[in-house]
């Protein structure tokens, strides 16, 4: 059998366009920043000089541009993933080497920022994989963090408790998830119009209250306490590791034990295992005595508690009260990060740490002042799913049985 | 192969279903009116005492704000002036024009099995090259203004044909697609509204200069009134749309690959280039929206040109059945909707957002006939499935 070009050919594409960037990298050297003020010992900046930098990273990403197309051409084997990650490593490197030249970037906080504006779309990714491993597919992931996020103001407002209110969203999360389970399980609704129409229902719900209740009464019912941050002794004071992964909020934490736990899950325990064959092949499953319908409600439905707790993040965490349509098409993302990470907890909360990245990019680059528009890196979390879902880098493909629904015959 | 199940479904049941899934969806909105309605909240605190002052607060917020939105769509009967009676009809049909031609865009390719969620970014696309062709040329009227609209029918053409070229070499799905370019498509119309191309001189908004006068959509009823010329480029285009679909042979193939992919390419039909032309039609139809908005209602363009019609047309499409007519009739009420929603906000204090959920529980509604027949406690149709 031939191998597949396309990623070869998607490689020699990138690398083109990465090499009409690198010459024009200006400024002298690229100052990075490495320190916080919570580190155990001072860092210095190190200090590069961004062309000569850039030109390395080029060097990188040709290289693994010759290993693919030797591989794919003459070996006639797969390139591996880890060339592939070699290569956007460079790419990465070498973009930030051109946006950051002549100033200084705060490298740790910057990838601290980015996690944390990661955590809603881990959250919902981590619902979508719940949802469609069952084989529901979930484009209500928007609908479930907006009522989350909604929720957990109201509830976090009138109780003054930030527990309660993420609680609430939980519930919230999962009703939500209960409306796309019953239409799609009981009423055999196509799951992509029930999931699409669930949004606006939220978009619309959310909007209505929020005008209607919130917004008259906003000291009693729109201003939430927020997530503190939490240092964890020890490991919180570790150079870039520490303010990182281990200075965050409570739902940066919960959002590690979620990964972790749906990974598990899935792909651990026999109840993962009943779960994702029910989502490949349900008459299969049904014939050895799992309960289908069942074991795609519980799953849905989960999923959909989690995606609550993940909307919290807008209204505890980033903004601190409830706006309308403020998840503003996280939801998309959160399902774009699923597909392009093949439908697995762990590789889609990967690509939701990328998008993130990408988000809080556009911010550090307003400050030093960029020559990229912050619109293309907006962008970017859409592109890298066109191009997964249309196979340029490696297979992309999803549950089975994903929007299929199953009728007992 | 999910997808001609679904439209299946859509088509099977019977006809009473929309009316009821209509009348359901005004009873939420009316429980959602009165929940929030200040005066029932005060006479629920003592309903025990007074029952009957809940009840009427109750009617009075709910016939207050579904009259408001009569009054705001079709008929104002307390208008002082004749104009003013008749312009909340001519609003809906303002509204109604983009949500229907989007919509007819999405009716065609669910007929053909491909999920097209982008009419959101087709709109735009639409709305991008329109604008462009009325800003930047200056032509005689009558060359003008068709190349504008053909230009906005290119362009939604162009991101839609783009999506079936994509899943035609590739096999990448539509939904997904289409998902990420509404976004992409926004953005790039962001970002284009800040460089020369469109931001108007001496402006710092991301907003164009109005569009030349020679490429503009002539309103119907003068001044008075936002209608324009979109709205007999929408009839023609639901006459057109019939036709394309149910007498010519392009259309068959396209219902074909709707019903049985595999039948169609035994019958050798051409299933990429189906693809491609099925995403293309519907994307122009999408960019004839983005077109009539830019060159009739807006007359420039600016970043909120797409509104909310790309997802009000998904709503049109399922609820018209993805017949031509059906959309029709479901772009007027939508448009009907929207139009009343403005004067229920002004007069009554209810906001707009409730328009979104009315539609959105029509349509989950008519998606699942058995819940509308429970709900009412109608009878079950006899099995009309093969």
């Amino acid at each position: 059998m031939k191998q597949s070009k396309k990623t070869p050919i998607a490689l020699i594409v990138l690398l083109l366009a990465a090499s009409l960037i690198v010459p024009n990298v200006g400024g002298e050297q690229l100052e990075v920043q490495i320190a916080t003020r919570t580190d155990l010992f001072p860092i210095p900046n190190i200090i590069l000089p961004s062309q000569g930098f850039a030109t390395v990273m080029l060097a990188l990403m040709l290289a693994m541009t010759a290993l693919s197309v030797y591989l794919t051409f003459v070996r006639n084997k797969k390139t591996p993933l880890i060339a592939v990650i070699a290569f956007s490593f460079g790419l990465i490197m070498a973009v930030l080497a051109w946006l950051f030249s002549g100033a200084t970037m705060t490298f740790t906080t910057l990838l601290a920022g980015s996690l944390a504006l990661a955590v809603p779309l881990i959250f919902g990714s981590l619902s979508g994989a719940l949802s469609e491993r069952v084989g529901i597919i979930n484009i209500a992931i928007e609908g479930q963090l907006l009522a989350g996020a909604f929720t957990s103001a109201l509830v976090a407002s009138v109780t003054d408790s930030v527990l309660l209110g993420i609680l609430a969203a939980m519930i919230a999360g999962a009703l939500v998830a209960s409306i796309l389970a019953v239409f799609s399980i009981k009423y055999l609704v196509d799951q992509i119009i029930t999931g699409v129409v669930i949004n606006v229902l939220i978009i619309g719900l959310t909007s209505f209250l929020f005008s209607t209740l919130l917004a008259d009464n906003i000291s009693l019912l729109n201003q939430p306490p927020r997530f503190e941050r939490i240092s964890i002794p020890l490991l919180g004071q570790i150079p870039v590791i520490g303010p990182v992964l281990f200075n965050q909020t409570l739902i940066v934490y919960l959002m590690y034990l979620a990964v972790a736990g749906v990974f598990l899950a899935l792909f651990k325990t026999r109840w993962g295992l009943r779960l994702r064959s029910v989502g490949e092949y349900p008459k299969a499953s049904d014939t050895v005595g799992i309960n289908v319908f069942r074991t795609r409600y519980m799953s849905v439905m989960i999923g959909g508690a989690l995606a609550g707790l993940g909307g919290s993040f807008f209204t505890l965490g980033q903004v601190g009260a409830f706006g309308k349509e403020m998840t503003n098409g996280a939801g998309y993302i959160a399902l774009a990060a699923l597909i392009f990470g093949r439908w697995n907890p762990v590789y889609a909360a990967m690509a939701a740490l990328l998008f993130g990245f990408a988000l809080n990019l556009q911010y550090a680059l307003q400050i030093v002042g960029s020559p990229l528009p912050s619109e293309f890196l907006l962008m970017l979390p859409y592109v890298l799913t066109v191009v997964a879902v249309a196979g340029l880098v490696g297979k992309v493909k999803g549950p089975a049985a994903a929007g299929k629904p199953y009728v007992k015959s | 192969m999910k997808q001609q199940n679904l439209i299946r479904e859509i088509f099977s049941g019977n006809a009473v279903i929309p009316i009821f899934a209509v009348v359901a969806s005004f009873l939420f909105g009316g429980i959602l009116i009165a929940f929030a309605n200040e005066e029932v909240q005060e006479a629920s605190g003592y309903f025990f005492s007074r029952p009957g002052d809940t009840i009427s607060a109750v009617l009075n917020s709910v016939v207050g704000a579904y009259d408001a939105l009569f009054r705001g769509s079709i008929f104002n009967y307390q208008a002082s002036t004749a104009q003013g009676m008749i312009k909340p009809l001519t609003e809906t049909l303002a509204f109604a024009t983009p949500i229907t031609l989007a919509g007819l865009g999405l009716a065609v390719s669910f007929r053909s099995g491909l999920f097209n969620i982008g009419a959101q970014g087709q709109i735009i696309f639409g709305a991008m090259f329109a604008g462009y062709v009325g800003l930047s040329f200056e032509l005689p009227f009558l060359i003008h203004m068709p190349m504008a609209v053909l230009a906005g029918l290119l362009g939604g053409a162009l991101w839609g044909g783009l999506v079936g070229l994509l899943k035609a070499t590739t096999g990448a799905n539509e939904v997904v697609v289409t998902i990420m370019f509404n976004y992409v498509a926004l953005l790039l119309l962001t970002y284009l509204l800040k460089t020369p191309v469109f931001q108007a001189p001496n402006q710092v908004n991301p907003i164009s200069s109005p569009v030349a006068e020679s490429s503009r959509l002539p309103g119907i009823l003068g001044d008075g009134f936002r209608l324009h010329f979109g709205l007999i480029i929408m009839l023609a285009m639901v006459v057109a749309v019939w036709w394309l679909m149910h007498r010519s042979s392009i259309g068959f193939q396209f219902r074909a690959l709707g019903y049985n992919p595999s039948a169609a390419r035994t019958a050798g039909i051409n299933i990429p280039l189906t693809y491609i032309l099925v995403m293309a039609v519907s994307g122009g139809l999408a960019g004839m929206a983005g077109a009539s908005q830019v060159l009739g209602a807006d007359r420039q363009l600016t970043v909120g040109i797409s509104a909310t019609f790309g997802f009000d047309a998904i709503t049109v499409a399922l609820l018209g059945r993805n017949n031509p007519f059906g959309v029709l009739a479901a772009g007027l009420l939508f448009g009907g909707l929207r139009s009343g929603a403005v004067l229920m906000q002004a007069n009554q204090g209810v906001p707009v957002d409730i328009v979104l959920v009315v539609q959105s529980t029509i349509v989950l509604f008519i998606a699942a006939p058995p819940l509308v027949r429970s709900l009412f406690r109608l009878p079950k149709p006899k099995a009309v499935q093969a």
